[in-house]
């Protein structure tokens, strides 16, 4: 019994960090066909961010609330910048996008290391997040707990976004028939900038909230990206659920591989269940069905 | 350019590229830099199957390492083999595991002691195992940014796979090789007698992959790559197409990675895993992904800007790297061979390589 609530917590876990860092990728790939590389690079500037805040304002508890919203903007900021800049002229080759994004990738990476320098740098936890909480006979450090509750807050606040606002219904018509809703009077273009503006963010504080856990450095969003794109290919393009569901059930499969294996054969283990799933299902979970041959 | 479409314009530059090879560079070439090339070359081999797999056929494979890396892999494995059983007689084990505590030789080790096996493994394990993952990815259409993103998993996973092993050398890799099919790896001789291997196995790709792209089945590939429904509307399964190129990219990619590991002396996960795969695209995004001598000059040209920035000026090695990837993809999808056809009908309308991808 505690073997397994261990086990669920950790899949729990895993999956709430990689669900992090994936949402924002939902949006930006899966609604906008948008493959950004770069998104690793927006967790890193996220962790920077939390780094820099704490250094200014020195309280640990403080400098985490401030960094949070402060690690959206910067990761806006940055996506808007990308956007308009070169993803604006690249929408019609996606696979391009992915090539382009992953020089902006290391760029960043490079900018990063020459402005912090190569060696990790870490950030405080805050004094009401140390140590762990006992719960069903095991113990949970409060910082995963502090990431479960942020990956929930932030998946309950994209969906009410995409739902009940007049800009999130302006994104899912875009999304869904991109000529229809032009001709409807919806600016595509700037629907287009607004997603990529919180998917961004979204990176952002993804980055924030992972230095709870890790140390930072200038390769920090690299070892996120991979996984994060997993979830989306196996979630589904354009679906919030899809990535939510993938998440956890990959952060599981890996909990439960590693313990019964080791962590590089958990990561082979997850590649092959992937591939496996794609034959049962190759356009991920939960499908936007249209009538498109893609 | 225009010349070199032709037959006989395709067969000059074969015969200017075996005289720039074999006659011209060993003869101006110090022994160091034939060495060097000899390794570039083994990225313009790896290229060449990009520009089949990427240019022609429209999959864009990150992971070309994990091929790579499976040819040197398999070719190190038989030059332990060979040099533990110089140093202790048959049934030694290679220094590397001594040195790790390893008594035993594990037994898939074994059958790399014969060079026969070795050269059929390096051939055949790579190509079956792109054509099951082929299958079973292409038969479902899984494709585009879905195919590039496993690919690029693929080669994280293999990677971390092989720090794993300890009885593979683990993160270290394996090195020091001091024998290649019996001839000594010290002397300069044996190392030119490599570069010729590389540089003969280089025009040799080149040769199947023009073949393969002046066949019907190359036209096939383009058009997979343009429409892929309407392919399989003609009645054509697009799978079998598919499987065909990136089979052909992951044997050639085998051949490089067997030939790197006595050329260059170690292979190692590092050189194998996310970053060295993406970075094989470079060069063939620069010299133009869907011509044949483009990839491999693309490639030639960035593993030598690499070899002589990186040390000298690393942080501006690593920002032009990314701005080549930014100005190159988007400023100029057709790379360095589409220069002379964009200058030839400005204003231009996109290419066939920008309207498919």
């Amino acid at each position: 019994m505690d073997l397994f609530v261990g086990q669920l917590f950790t899949g729990l876990s895993t999956g709430s960090i990689l669900l992090l860092a994936a949402l924002g990728l939902s949006l930006t790939f899966g609604q906008m066909g948008v493959i950004n590389m770069a998104h690793g690079e927006f967790i890193m500037a996220g962790c920077y961010t939390a780094y820099v805040t704490q250094q200014v304002v020195g309280d640990a508890g403080v400098s985490l609330l401030i960094a949070l919203p402060i690690g959206f903007l910067v990761g806006g900021a940055m996506g808007l910048v990308l956007e308009s800049l070169l993803l604006r002229r690249l929408y019609h080759r996606p696979l391009d996008t992915l090539l382009v994004t992953f020089g902006v990738g290391l760029v960043l990476q490079q900018v990063a290391r020459d402005v912090f320098g190569a060696p990790a740098v870490n950030v405080t936890v805050p004094e009401p997040l140390r140590g762990g909480v006992d719960l069903l006979g095991t113990t949970v450090p409060k910082t995963r707990l502090f990431i479960m509750a942020l990956a929930v807050v932030a998946v309950a606040a994209v969906t009410l976004v995409l739902r009940f606002t007049p800009a999130g219904r302006r994104i899912r018509a875009v999304v869904g028939n991109r000529d229809l809703a032009e001709t409807a009077g919806v600016s595509s273009r700037r629907v287009d900038a607004g997603t990529f503006f919180i998917g961004s963010g979204l990176a952002g504080v993804a980055g924030v909230a992972l230095t709870l856990i890790g140390s930072t450095s200038p390769t920090t969003g690299q070892s996120y990206l991979v996984d994060a794109f997993l979830v989306v290919v196996a979630g589904g393009m354009g679906r919030i659920k899809g990535a939510v569901v993938a998440a956890v059930a990959l952060g599981t499969f890996q909990a439960v591989f590693e313990t019964y294996s080791t962590a590089s054969l958990a990561k082979v283990g997850v590649f092959v269940v992937i591939v496996v799933f794609l034959q049962l299902r190759p356009q991920g979970l939960f499908t936007l069905r249209t009538r498109s041959l893609a | 350019m225009k010349f070199f479409s032709t037959r006989a314009g395709t067969w000059t530059g074969f015969a200017a590229a075996a005289l720039v090879l074999f006659g011209l560079a060993p003869l101006v070439l110090s022994g160091f830099r034939l060495g060097l090339l000899a390794q570039f070359l083994c990225y313009a081999i790896v290229a060449v199957g990009i520009g089949l797999a990427w240019g022609r056929g429209g999959m864009l494979t990150l992971g070309q390492g994990v091929f790579f890396g499976m040819g040197a892999y398999l070719m190190a494995m038989h030059l332990k083999m060979a040099d533990a059983e110089f140093r202790g007689g048959p049934g030694a084990v290679p220094d590397f595991m001594e040195l790790a505590g390893i008594r035993e030789l594990p037994g898939y080790w074994v059958p790399f002691t014969s060079p026969v096996f070795t050269i059929a493994a390096i051939l055949l394990l790579p190509t079956g195992f792109a054509v099951l993952l082929g299958f079973a990815v292409f038969k479902r259409r899984v494709k585009g940014a879905y195919f590039a993103i496993l690919s690029q998993a693929l080669a994280g996973a293999f990677a971390i796979l092989l720090i794993g092993q300890q009885t593979l050398g683990g993160f270290n890799g394996l090195s020091r090789f001091r024998y290649f099919f019996g001839f000594n790896l010290a002397d300069p001789v044996n190392q030119q007698m490599l570069y010729f291997i590389a540089a003969g196995a280089l025009l040799v790709v080149m040769a199947v992959a023009l073949q393969l792209r002046r066949s019907r089945y190359g036209e096939l590939l383009v058009a997979v790559r343009d429409g892929e429904e309407r392919v399989r509307f003609l009645g054509y399964d697009a799978a079998n197409i598919k499987v065909v190129a990136y089979a052909a990219a992951a044997l050639f990619a085998s051949i490089a990675g067997a030939i790197f590991v006595p050329v260059v002396g170690i292979i190692s996960p590092a050189s194998i895993g996310i970053i060295p795969s993406i970075m094989f695209i470079l060069g063939v995004a620069i010299g133009g992904r869907a011509s044949l001598a483009g990839p491999v000059i693309g490639a030639l040209a960035v593993a030598w800007a690499q070899t002589a920035l990186s040390e000298q000026f690393p942080s501006a090695w690593t920002y032009a790297q990314g701005l080549l990837f930014i100005a190159v993809i988007a400023l100029l999808p057709g790379g360095i061979a589409s220069v002379g056809a964009l200058a030839r009908r400005l204003p231009s309308k996109p290419t066939a390589v920008e309207a498919a991808a």
